[in-house]
């Protein structure tokens, strides 16, 4: 067996490289004087100067660019331009929050999703089986803007069962998680399906038969355990388009999470906030990408010599 | 053909076809009937400034489809040129390349577009601008594998030993080669255009008001929806059915002309 894993770890230290340095360069590519679009071209002189001084933006570049490598490396984003706190404690509260929202969708999505493709496997073409493919297929094509207002109408403005936005009470975490996750839940619901039917007509699986072991012991040890590899993949691919579809939800939903930074952040012109959501958001698709690979690694034994 | 496609095609050509021979104001406003229901006069119904939801739905697809013909058109060309170059002469040249493709892939969906729709102010050229600079990484590496692909074969290797120029088996050989997998994918792309558009504007970064954008009107209408439920139903509907239809289209030329997705 041939030991890849520093491989796939120097190519994701490169990939988190490469992000620190595209968004570095985003405060140099405003057009015009930085300084003067964040404070307003009435802006007093001595403020701004000493937010120059402050950002470093009058160092030369690579001086510039090292600085900042090595606060990144301590954990530290600087100043927020608007209200002068340091950003490192409103990044944490809101990476806390943007966890919570796509971890609680990413299980809804794996939990309902097997579940859901499990039963349309099992009873194939059948009534339940259609209804089940086809409501997956309105998920996947229905985009988050509009699945958030649609659950909104049904779920909080016509029955009233639950809050419409905020994060005031437990049960506001289930609408923006259902909106964030349905999608995802679609595209699991469809490829569990399509790849428990392919793998019941496998070699394996009738042998398995043929010994005389019972039906739920196939589905789980013979059956199941394959379709694990290829679901993993989705999700982990899936993973990033949670991520950036949190971005819309959280604005929609007021969820206080790093989306809705983000959003506020660009309106405001906090740039040093906008800066360090989309590294913060980029490096952790980075991260989950790695953890899949591994994962993926590990749980197919075909995988382990190439 | 799939008879709510040919419906949904239908409605727009419709549209089209009203807004070019009988022209209409779309930002009109008419104080007496704002948020107003569906009815004769207004077949949507009216938004909160009283201005009409069908005229400004249709002048929104005409904006979105003009900033996403010229998206696809320039993200096509940037990445088939990166692509069949780095595919095709290989080495140095070729692992930067891909590692370039690599690091705009870590930046999950619409974030790159989002961060350079921030900082350049906004408005319809740097929307594209924006919308482009993560556009045209799927071209290129598609353009990349064929490339790879086509060149390792026979016929090329033959045309190669009679002398042919690299500018003749690039512009004979190879480029052809490419526009089934690449009409395809871009028929996908331009699907995820339309909401990547629309996340934009939804969220303040796109076209600005009183231009009409669908994104937009759904974040103007996500306001109403206690009152007026029907704007936000209608804006919602047009984006889906419309990125279903081209969706649809994709999985039909998918389907005849085989095309087996190539991966690195």
């Amino acid at each position: 067996m041939k030991n890849n894993f520093p491989i796939i770890l120097f190519s994701s230290f490169l990939q988190i490289l490469g992000i620190f340095i595209v968004t570095f360069f985003i405060l140099h590519l405003i057009p015009g004087d930085p300084i003067q679009v964040m404070l307003g071209e009435s802006a007093a002189v001595s403020d701004q100067i000493k937010l120059r001084a402050e950002l470093g933006l009058d160092q030369p570049i690579y001086k510039q660019l090292i600085d900042s490598y090595l606060q990144i490396i301590r954990g530290d984003f600087g100043k927020s331009i608007l209200t002068g706190m340091p950003i490192k404690e409103q990044i944490s509260i809101a990476m806390k929050n943007t966890y919570i929202l796509a971890l609680t969708a990413l299980c809804i999505s794996i939990i309902f999703g097997i579940a859901g493709g499990v039963i349309a496997a099992k009873y194939v073409d059948s009534f339940l089986d259609r209804i089940i493919i086809n409501s997956s297929l309105f998920f996947i094509s229905i985009p988050h803007f509009f699945l958030g207002p649609l659950l909104m109408l049904c779920l909080s403005i016509w029955l009233g069962w639950l809050p419409i936005s905020g994060m005031n009470s437990p049960s506001s975490i289930i609408l923006p998680a259902l909106t964030l996750s349905l999608g995802m839940l679609a595209i699991i619901i469809k490829m569990t399906r399509n790849c428990m039917i392919e793998i019941a007509d496998s070699d394996a699986v009738r042998t398995a038969r043929a010994k005389g072991m019972k039906e739920w012991s196939i589905t789980i040890h013979h059956i199941f355990r394959l379709v694990l590899i290829p679901l993993i993949t989705i999700i982990g691919m899936q993973f990033g388009s949670l991520l950036s579809g949190a971005v819309i939800t959280e604005t929609l939903f007021s969820w206080n999470g790093l989306g809705m930074l983000l959003v506020d952040s660009i309106q405001t012109r906090d740039y040093p906030i906008t800066q360090a959501c989309i590294f913060i958001i980029a490096i952790s698709y980075v991260f989950v990408n790695l953890f899949t690979e591994i994962l993926y690694k590990i749980m197919d034994p075909r995988m382990k010599d190439i | 053909m799939n008879k709510l496609v040919f419906f949904i095609i239908c409605f727009w050509v419709i549209g089209i076809i009203i807004k070019l021979f009988f022209g209409f104001d779309s930002n009109q406003m008419i104080f007496s009937e704002i948020l107003i229901k569906p009815n004769f006069s207004s077949w949507l119904g009216r938004d909160d400034y009283g201005r009409d939801i069908f005229y400004r739905l249709i002048d929104g697809f005409l904006n979105s489809f003009e900033i996403i013909f010229l998206v696809t058109i320039i993200s096509g060309f940037v990445g088939v040129l990166i692509g069949v170059i780095s595919g095709y002469f290989g080495g140095k040249l070729d692992l930067f390349v891909r590692y370039i493709t690599t690091l705009f892939m870590a930046f999950p969906g619409i974030l790159l577009a989002i961060a350079f729709a921030a900082i350049l102010s906004p408005g319809k050229i740097n929307l594209i601008f924006a919308l482009s600079i993560g556009g045209w990484v799927g071209y290129a590496r598609l353009a990349r594998a064929q490339t790879v692909l086509i060149k390792n074969l026979d016929f090329v290797k033959a045309s190669e030993s009679m002398g042919s120029s690299r500018k003749k088996i690039i512009t004979n050989h190879i480029l052809p080669s490419l526009k089934t997998p690449l009409i395809v994918e871009a028929t996908y792309a331009v699907a995820g255009l339309i909401i990547a558009e629309a996340s934009l504007s939804f969220i303040g970064l796109g076209l600005q008001a009183p231009m009409a954008s669908w994104g937009g009107m759904m974040r103007d209408s996500v306001r109403f929806l206690l009152v007026s439920p029907h704007y936000a139903l209608f804006v919602g509907l047009s984006i889906m059915s419309l990125v279903y239809c081209i969706n649809f289209f994709g999985d039909y030329l998918n389907k005849k002309w085989d095309i087996k997705r190539i991966e690195n």
